[in-house]
């Protein structure tokens, strides 16, 4: 029977290794897998590639593991939000590298790598200065910029319901790029708030089809940034 | 100031050119006003980036779930008939042209309908641009709603943009605390004047030509 299940956070992030590139689930807090991130920041891996919509709030989660300077790279479409702290001082001093990428465009290379299809035409970022440097076609009379897929060799991602075989389901805008991510990692590594008997989640509303799935924790009661950053906490 | 209108009037006018029964997606700031000033009788669904249709109002204190919030970050609720999806499907409703009207935000609206919303270009500065290039591009009907200058005076409707541009040529209609203004073949020109503005002013603080309503 294939079971899927880890007993830790700290069990599932074990091998992730230096250098690894790794997708973040998560649009600012929602969805965000704290428990995970502060798993990897615990573990101590570096020289890593993160792929998040954003760069963290406050001084947890992904910010943290930013400012633990375990990331040497970001690949994000806004890191500018109003409670970032962390990435902006590590970038101003040339700690963290950033590859900015229209929000639209990275849910679709992230898609693409999940889906075998290399490259593709985009409208977005046509006559911008980040389109420079990049391919372009005309069809139909139009212009359009070619992208390429992104893929990771890891994905944290935060559930809401999930069964031994991975099968998943989010809660609301807690989805955002998430089940994208799974698709497009090599190891995706789920961390999620209830762990289902198989067959409990109904087929229909299956999500993220547990095929894209290497990895389930259950975190019954997950911390959400928000909270933490309110509470002015910081990790670790 | 004698006359013009305020930042609440500016959405409630932009409100009244969408048309019943509108997918809308409205950027961060006074776009989001637009959502306060629905005409009666008709019925806009709003449609959010990071991945729902029918976002509702921010929650009371008991209703928020943390989960749910709207592309600024900010809390919302959903409203009976809402749906999630997820981020490829989200700009596949943007980019596959779905999305009726999209209202923004911006620094700079050039005469041909060039957007500059996202960077000052700032040297040293940290680039951020979000959903906005892929929202011009792929949405017919481009409203920006604007202060029609800057804090210091200066022209927000231009010649030509001096910050790094969003989307080239993607602006429909700008309204501003002066005028609705159209982006046509001929440049600028006023589509109707705010009560107690004349059309000399407006000239006088648009930093492009601009004619004026027919």
């Amino acid at each position: 029977m294939i079971d899927k299940t880890y007993s830790s956070v700290a069990e599932a992030v074990a091998d992730i290794p230096d250098g690894a590139t790794v997708m973040v689930g998560g649009f600012g807090a929602s969805g965000s897998p704290i428990e995970l991130i502060h798993a990897l920041i615990d573990q101590g891996t570096s020289d890593l590639t993160v792929i998040n919509n954003n760069t963290g709030n406050g001084e947890v989660g992904l910010a943290a593991l930013i400012g633990t300077g375990q990331v040497s790279k970001m690949i994000c479409s806004f890191p500018r939000s109003s409670q970032s702290r962390v990435f902006p001082k590590m970038y101003e001093a040339g700690k963290v590298e950033l590859e900015l990428v229209p929000q639209g465009t990275l849910a679709e290379r992230i898609r693409s790598g999940g889906a075998g299809i290399p490259a593709f035409y985009t409208p977005s970022t046509v006559g911008t200065i980040l389109a420079e440097g990049k391919e372009s076609r005309e069809f139909e009379g139009r212009s359009f910029v070619m992208e390429r897929w992104l893929k990771a060799d890891f994905a944290l991602i935060k559930a809401e319901t999930a069964d031994p075989l991975g099968n998943l389901t989010y809660n609301k805008t807690a989805r955002n790029f998430s089940p994208l991510m799974c698709m497009a990692a090599t190891t995706t590594i789920v961390q999620t708030k209830r762990l289902m008997a198989r067959g409990e989640i109904n087929p229909e509303l299956v999500v993220t089809p547990g095929i894209f799935v290497d990895r389930v924790v259950e975190v019954a009661d997950p911390v959400h940034e928000d909270t933490l950053i309110a509470d002015e906490r910081s990790y670790p | 100031m004698s006359g013009g209108w305020n930042r609440e009037q500016m959405a409630a006018r932009a409100a009244q050119d969408i048309p019943d029964g509108s997918y809308v997606n409205l950027g961060i700031g006074i776009p989001e006003l637009v959502a306060k000033f629905v005409p009666e009788g008709r019925e806009f669904i709003y449609h959010t980036e990071n991945g729902m249709l029918g976002m509702g109002p921010p929650p009371t204190d008991e209703e928020r779930d943390l989960d749910l919030m709207n592309a600024g970050k900010k809390y919302v609720t959903e409203l009976p008939g809402a749906s999630y999806f997820h981020h490829a499907d989200s700009f596949s409703m943007i980019r596959g042209g779905h999305i009726d009207v999209c209202v923004l935000g911006t620094m700079q609206v050039a005469a041909n309908g060039d957007l500059a919303n996202w960077s000052t270009g700032a040297p040293g500065a940290i680039p951020a641009v979000g959903g906005a290039m892929d929202l011009v591009q792929g949405v017919d009907r481009i409203y920006v709603i604007t202060q029609h200058t800057t804090k210091k005076g200066e022209p927000k409707l231009v010649e030509q943009c001096s910050y790094p541009l969003t989307g080239v040529g993607v602006v429909s209609r700008i309204y501003t605390d002066l005028a609705v203004v159209d982006v046509t073949p001929d440049g600028f020109r006023v589509f109707e004047l705010a009560p107690g503005v004349t059309f000399e002013e407006v000239e006088e603080k648009t930093g492009a030509p601009i004619l004026p309503a027919e």
